[in-house]
């Protein structure tokens, strides 16, 4: 082998090197910003973390307090839009997977759906600002849950639609042979097969709208104290997070890292037993 | 024979109302999108009837004077968004490389799902973590040492000037890079398995080294479901709001300098909603939500478009 070939073999070899190396490192910068921000919740947020959190309503600046209304808020408002925004998303995943599964319509609405998974969530809070909250004449915890709806619905269809694309024909055929009619077969047949993937696209849909914050800021608003009221503000904890954090009081401050540890470990925790349910991605 | 009849006809009428109802729901998110679009014009029509297409090129944004202008923040939006991408479009695509080529068989899905947590990670903790730890260490370190090394150098210390502030143009964007680092990497990790082992073992087969394989094959043979994954990630970091809220500064400028506090379209809207008061004030942050909307859906669906392509083909 002459020189110059081998001093061209060895550069190729040296490139390759250095290429690998810089992926390892990139792989590397992505996990060390998780560890770094996981690490400073955890720094930060233990550190408040007790049981007054849970038993005590935020309090007035100065003074300590807990995050209960804003817990308390945050679930009364999950619990509506999820049980709003689920039927509608398994019904259009339903439509698009099993009886509209080659016409134009599920093209589309497969389209849409994916640009409002990925549409900025504020723009959503200014709908239902501009649906709800004006006409209503003020702000609502109702308006927020509805906001809220409106991310859980893009979660649900294509999480539906995926898995119901899953199911075996063979299955469907079995069902309509003995001559159940289509609903049945659906109801039956395909939902069972395809219950794990519907239940983590509900699971990562409650992920996803537990952090949300900026959809609430102005139509649920806030609210200082405990409310049961679904047509006043109420507190909700990542608009909390937001009032507390940037306030120059240090109990407020403290709440706020607290309450960040609180969502982030519900939300993460929530996202790992989603896919462990159904063993793959999504 | 009657009794069977009825039930035959009875579930033709209850198939009949459970396909009208699924169809209904499909319609219903057509019926979203287009109720969010009529909405925000409906919202900002005062607005832009006001002050017409100079909306769009003035920097001012004074509630006093009711004057207000998209410029700043539409310059915050896109600056912030292209620099995050311009960071996170060689990380992810790294480590797609990583996770497809080099990382060890076990280590693979950790690895996977640990920097899909990052995309999991809700946008307040993003901001909350950048404003209390990362714009101080900024601030302390980084900013300034890039500007007293770049003092000398012409176009560079415009762009790095000012006063380390901490908080401001680039914290947001580095911020921004991280949270789109995920999607990018997910959907480039997704289109490189769609590429043929035949034709990277071939090129193997020819001695070609794994860098080559990656530079000449798999990522010519995946361009289209990377650009995709790209605009995705810029669809992502366009809207991105309470991450960049805090960081920001919100200040209603233009200014060449990456560390100068600025705005954008999304912590314009959430900084000033609540307070807006008046109709044009209100009607103006409608306005820029709206341009937001154009923006991001033109990017979307370009990239939803792209994606698509990529799909038919692995299936294909």
């Amino acid at each position: 082998m002459s020189a110059a070939s081998s001093s061209l073999y060895s550069r190729r070899k040296a490139r390759n090197s250095v290429m690998m190396t810089l992926c390892v490192v990139a792989a590397g910068i992505g996990l060390a910003w998780l560890a770094l921000i996981l690490g400073a919740l955890l720094w930060k947020g233990l550190a408040g973390l007790n049981l007054a959190v849970f038993t005590e309503m935020t309090p007035p600046p100065g003074e300590a307090g807990g995050l209960l209304n804003a817990i308390a808020g945050s679930v009364a408002m999950t619990v509506i839009a999820v049980a709003v925004g689920t039927p509608v998303g398994i019904l259009a995943g339903t439509y698009m997977a099993e009886y509209g599964r080659f016409s134009k319509l599920t093209v589309v609405v497969r389209f849409i759906n994916d640009i409002l998974l990925s549409a900025p969530s504020i723009i959503i809070g200014l709908f239902i600002y501009e649906l709800m909250v004006r006409p209503m004449g003020h702000f609502s915890a109702l308006a927020g849950a509805v906001a809220l709806a409106m991310l859980v619905i893009p979660v649900v269809v294509r999480t539906t639609e995926d898995m119901l694309n899953l199911v075996p024909n063979a299955l469907r055929e079995a069902g309509t042979a003995i001559g159940a009619p289509r609903w049945i077969v659906i109801r039956s047949v395909a939902y069972r097969a395809a219950l794990s993937g519907i239940v983590t696209g509900v699971l990562l849909a409650v992920a996803r709208i537990s952090g949300e914050t900026a959809p609430l800021l102005f139509t649920a608003l806030s609210n200082q104290f405990w409310s049961s009221n679904l047509n006043a503000p109420m507190a909700s904890l990542p608009v909390t997070i937001f009032q507390f954090a940037l306030s120059p009081y240090e109990e407020w401050q403290q709440l706020a890292w607290t309450g960040a540890l609180i969502i982030t470990f519900t939300v993460l925790g929530l996202s790992i037993f989603a896919r462990s349910l159904t063993g793959r991605r999504i | 024979m009657r009794e069977r009849e009825a039930t035959v006809r009875r579930f033709a009428l209850t198939d009949l109302i459970f396909r009208s109802v699924a169809k209904g729901s499909a319609i219903l998110v057509l019926l979203i999108l287009s109720g969010v679009a009529v909405s925000l014009v409906f919202g900002a029509w005062p607005a832009l009837s006001k002050f017409g297409p100079a909306f769009l090129g003035t920097e001012s944004w004074n509630p006093v004077t009711e004057n207000f202008g998209a410029l700043a923040p539409i310059y915050g939006t896109v600056v912030t968004s292209a620099i995050a991408l311009l960071i996170a479009v060689p990380i992810g695509i790294g480590i797609a490389v990583f996770l497809t080529e080099l990382c060890p068989r076990p280590l693979r899905r950790p690895i996977a799902i640990a920097v899909e947590l990052l995309a999991g990670i809700p946008s307040i903790i993003y901001g909350i973590w950048g404003l209390f730890v990362f714009a101080p260490f900024l601030q302390r370190t980084v900013q300034p040492f890039i500007i007293s090394a770049f003092h000398d150098v012409p176009v560079l210390n415009s762009l790095f000037a000012g006063p380390p502030y901490g908080i401001g143009m680039l914290t947001s964007a580095l911020i921004l890079a991280i949270m789109v680092l995920p999607f990018i990497t997910s959907i480039t990790k997704d289109v490189f398995d769609t590429v043929p082992t035949v034709l990277k073992e071939s090129a193997y087969g020819v001695g070609c080294t794994t860098w080559e394989v990656m530079r000449r094959i798999v990522i010519p043979y995946t361009r289209v479901g990377i650009m995709g994954g790209v605009m995705l990630g810029l669809g992502r970091a366009l809207g991105e709001t309470m991450a960049v809220t805090f960081v920001i500064g919100n200040a209603h400028r233009v200014s060449a300098s990456l560390f100068a506090p600025g705005t954008t379209i999304s912590a314009t809207i959430a900084n000033e909603f609540t307070e807006a008061d008046g109709e044009i004030y209100t009607s103006s942050l409608i306005a820029l939500g709206l341009i937001l909307f154009v923006m991001t859906f033109i990017i979307l669906a370009a990239a939803r478009a792209m994606l698509m392509r990529i799909e038919r083909r692995a299936g294909a």
